[in-house]
């Protein structure tokens, strides 16, 4: 285990930043800690680093509690959210200064600088200061800076938070790429959920101080363990049904009413590309006019109006759609095939209903 | 001398509004050059011909009569007194001013808006009362009085007074400079620092210093110009002992007082001194100034990110390759 939290709490004056909060990541593992501004990913990390002290618990590197140790013993590289390179030293003297720290001989500092910048593709940047840096470049230093006394982990505040959308994307892939090379354990912090799903080995999802899921991306996207999750990873489609005669109804959708009593509220959610459309109108329980479809890339998203107005997106492949043979304006039968009813803040979720049956559940009412 | 102090943001500030208002304006032609005519007329009247005169005065009678005025014994122990007074009191509240900006600007806690305060004391205080004070504390009949006289220190009348009246008078200088500027650059460098295993003095040498170094130099030659200036605050507890007491803003009015046409002479000459320092801190000032704004415009350059993405592509797509 490389980096293990235990009951971790921290608080700022009322603020209760991170709220008893566990968990580990192990050797050589490519970690992300996700959640909503404001969620404590950052306090998290400074925790790690040793530039906060937990108010409560403990924290271990590689089977060492940390606690006592000073930011300077704990060997860790830290890339900061805005980079905080040294503005008044070059990138080559960025890069060297945590070795001079350490006291390596000359040639060996030299030759550790040149090898990351040619890692980063940086050569011939070296003579330059800060301020005449691309983002991007100023990002590289900053890792390169971070990398450069081989710390036993690294930890990036937002690495991605401040390049442009298009080199974003690339710079994901970049990293999990560096990441496979050097194998050295990583921490990174993110507020996109498509970032750490696509970056992580596993994912750390915190809202409001506390830790809601930790798991694989599949895991959390597939079982996540509350509504937050649930609703914080990909889309969900959230509708409120009424209880009435044993059957939760919202319109002409009707549920299981999944134990409660007529007049109670039942909240459930389903992910988009759950919705099964056939052109055929008879093929699914309920009916709808498809009115509009978006290209979305690979997924498109139509949008269905049900007799009472009520509308439902749903997201389909291009192949299905064509097999189908939708268009907007057509008459098109639908069902939800996998749905989760939605506890109440803070509750364990249910796992999915699959939808098995497709036939009325109140004799006497039709559709 | 030295004038109100303006913190580097304030200039930065100034700058880009000066620049704006210019667009905006539309003034007709008539209104423009009248403000212009009247600003350039009051200040070569009330500002450039007095400081030429003083050169003019101070050689009148020649170089030979003005370097013997400056060289003459009670002038050039009064010129070697100020610059000692400057050379301690500037170091010490070079030291103060890093401490207490460093205090303000890095760290929370409970009495920071009453140090805030306590700092720009010395700017609202007039130096005739800041020197009073002193020799309210430290004279003969003060409250220590008693007890220095009684271990022999001497203190007011002497040069220790002096170098306290001008600390005081000088202490905002520095700090005043430093906070903003250290505030600007935030903590996260020296966070950098620590992280990367450095200590809190090796950080302090290596990232905080270098950081704010023009704004230091600037608060350091705001502080010495008055310090070498100071009249109010050092006249009081002087005593005005010729070659003993007496500085050179003290020695420029003693010997204008003396009457003479010499001494109104000498009484240029060193006042002259006292105009090219003024001068030579306006020098260094603009030019700081001019740095911080071009410093400024870099910054506010890269904040922009269209120049840099083609480099960072062509980075990208050499990884691809790899
Ligand atoms: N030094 C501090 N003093 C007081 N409160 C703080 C401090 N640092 C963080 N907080 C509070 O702790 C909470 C968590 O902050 P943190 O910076 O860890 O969030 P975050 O998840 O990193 O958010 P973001 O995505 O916006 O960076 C916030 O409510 C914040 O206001
Ligand atoms: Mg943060």
């Amino acid at each position: 285990m490389s980096i293990e939290l235990k009951n971790v709490t921290k608080k700022f004056g009322e603020v209760t930043a991170v709220n008893d909060v566990s968990f580990s990541v192990n050797e050589g593992e490519l970690m992300a800690l996700l959640g909503p501004s404001g969620g404590g990913k950052t306090t998290v990390l400074r925790m790690i680093a040793g530039l906060e002290m937990p108010t409560t618990g403990d924290v271990f590197i590689r089977g060492q509690r940390v606690n006592d140790l000073s930011v300077q013993e704990r060997n860790i590289g830290f890339v900061f959210q805005n980079y905080a390179l040294f503005k008044n030293m070059n990138a080559f003297k960025n890069i060297a200064f945590g070795l001079k720290i350490k006291k390596w001989k000359r040639p060996d500092v030299e030759a550790r600088v040149m090898e990351l910048l040619k890692l980063f593709d940086l050569e011939g940047l070296e003579k330059r200061y800060p301020h005449q840096l691309s983002g991007g470049q100023r990002q590289r230093v900053a890792i390169a800076r971070a990398l450069a006394p081989k710390p036993g982990v690294l930890l990036l505040d937002e690495p991605f938070g401040a390049v442009d959308a298009k080199i974003r994307q690339e710079l994901r892939e970049w990293l999990v790429t560096l990441h496979h090379e050097l194998n050295v354990t990583t921490i990174f912090v993110t507020h996109d959920q498509e970032e750490a799903m696509e970056v992580s080995n596993r994912t750390v999802i915190f809202s409001r101080g506390n830790l809601e899921q930790i798991g694989t991306p599949r895991e959390v996207y597939e079982q996540p363990a509350n509504e937050f999750v649930a609703r914080f990873i990909g889309v969900m489609i959230v509708l409120e049904l009424h209880v009435s005669k044993g059957v939760a109804r919202l319109n002409e959708l009707e549920f299981p009413s999944h134990g409660l009593p007529d007049g109670e509220r039942l909240r459930i959610g389903f992910r988009p590309y759950s919705v099964q459309i056939s052109s055929d109108v008879k093929a699914y329980r309920y009916r709808a006019i498809l009115r509009h479809t978006y290209f979305l890339g690979v997924m498109l998203r139509v949008e269905l109006e049900l007799p009472s107005g009520l509308l439902i997106r749903a997201r389909m492949t291009k192949e299905e759609y064509a097999f189908q043979g939708l268009a907007d304006g057509k008459d098109v039968s639908f069902q939800i095939r996998q749905y989760r009813v939605l506890a109440r803040e803070g509750e364990k979720l249910a796992p999915e209903v699959a939808v098995t049956h497709d036939v009325p559940l109140t004799l006497g009412e039709g559709i | 001398m030295g004038g109100a102090p303006s913190t580097d943001t304030a200039i930065i500030r100034r700058r880009v509004s000066r620049s704006q208002s210019q667009r905006g304006t539309e003034e007709p032609p008539l209104i423009k050059w009248t403000l212009i005519a009247i600003a350039l007329a009051f200040s070569l009247v009330f500002l450039l011909l007095p400081l030429v005169n003083v050169f003019a005065q101070a050689f009148a009678k020649g170089w030979q009569a003005y370097w013997n005025s400056l060289t003459e014994p009670d002038s050039w122990a009064a010129i070697r007194l100020t610059l000692i007074v400057a050379a301690i009191a500037v170091p010490l509240n070079v030291m103060f001013g890093v401490a207490a900006a460093w205090a303000i600007a890095k760290f929370e806690f409970r009495w920071k808006s009453l140090l805030t305060t306590l700092i720009d004391l010395p700017f609202s205080v007039s130096p005739v009362v800041a020197g009073l004070m002193f020799v309210l504390m430290f004279g003969l009949q003060g409250y220590f009085g008693k007890w220095l006289e009684a271990h022999e220190i001497k203190i007011i009348f002497a040069v220790p007074g002096i170098v306290l009246a001008t600390v005081f008078v000088t202490f905002p200088f520095v700090a005043r400079e430093l906070i903003p500027v250290m505030q600007a650059a935030g903590s996260e460098q020296e966070q950098a620092a620590l992280t990367l295993g450095a200590s809190g003095w090796r950080t302090f040498w290596h990232v905080t210093l270098p950081s704010v170094k023009w704004g230091l130099i600037y608060g350091i030659i705001l502080c010495n110009a008055r310090a070498m200036g100071e009249f109010g605050a050092v006249s009081v507890v002087s005593g005005h002992i010729i070659r003993q007491t007496e500085t050179m803003p003290l020695r420029v009015q003693a010997l204008y007082e003396g009457g003479s046409a010499v001494s109104g002479a000498a009484a240029f000459a060193v006042a002259s001194l006292l105009a090219l320092l003024a001068l030579i801190t306006l020098a260094i000032k603009t030019f700081l100034e001019w740095k911080q704004a071009r410093d400024y415009a870099r910054a506010q350059q890269l904040a922009m990110p269209t120049p840099e993405s083609d480099s960072d592509t062509a980075f990208l797509a050499r990884q691809n390759l790899r």
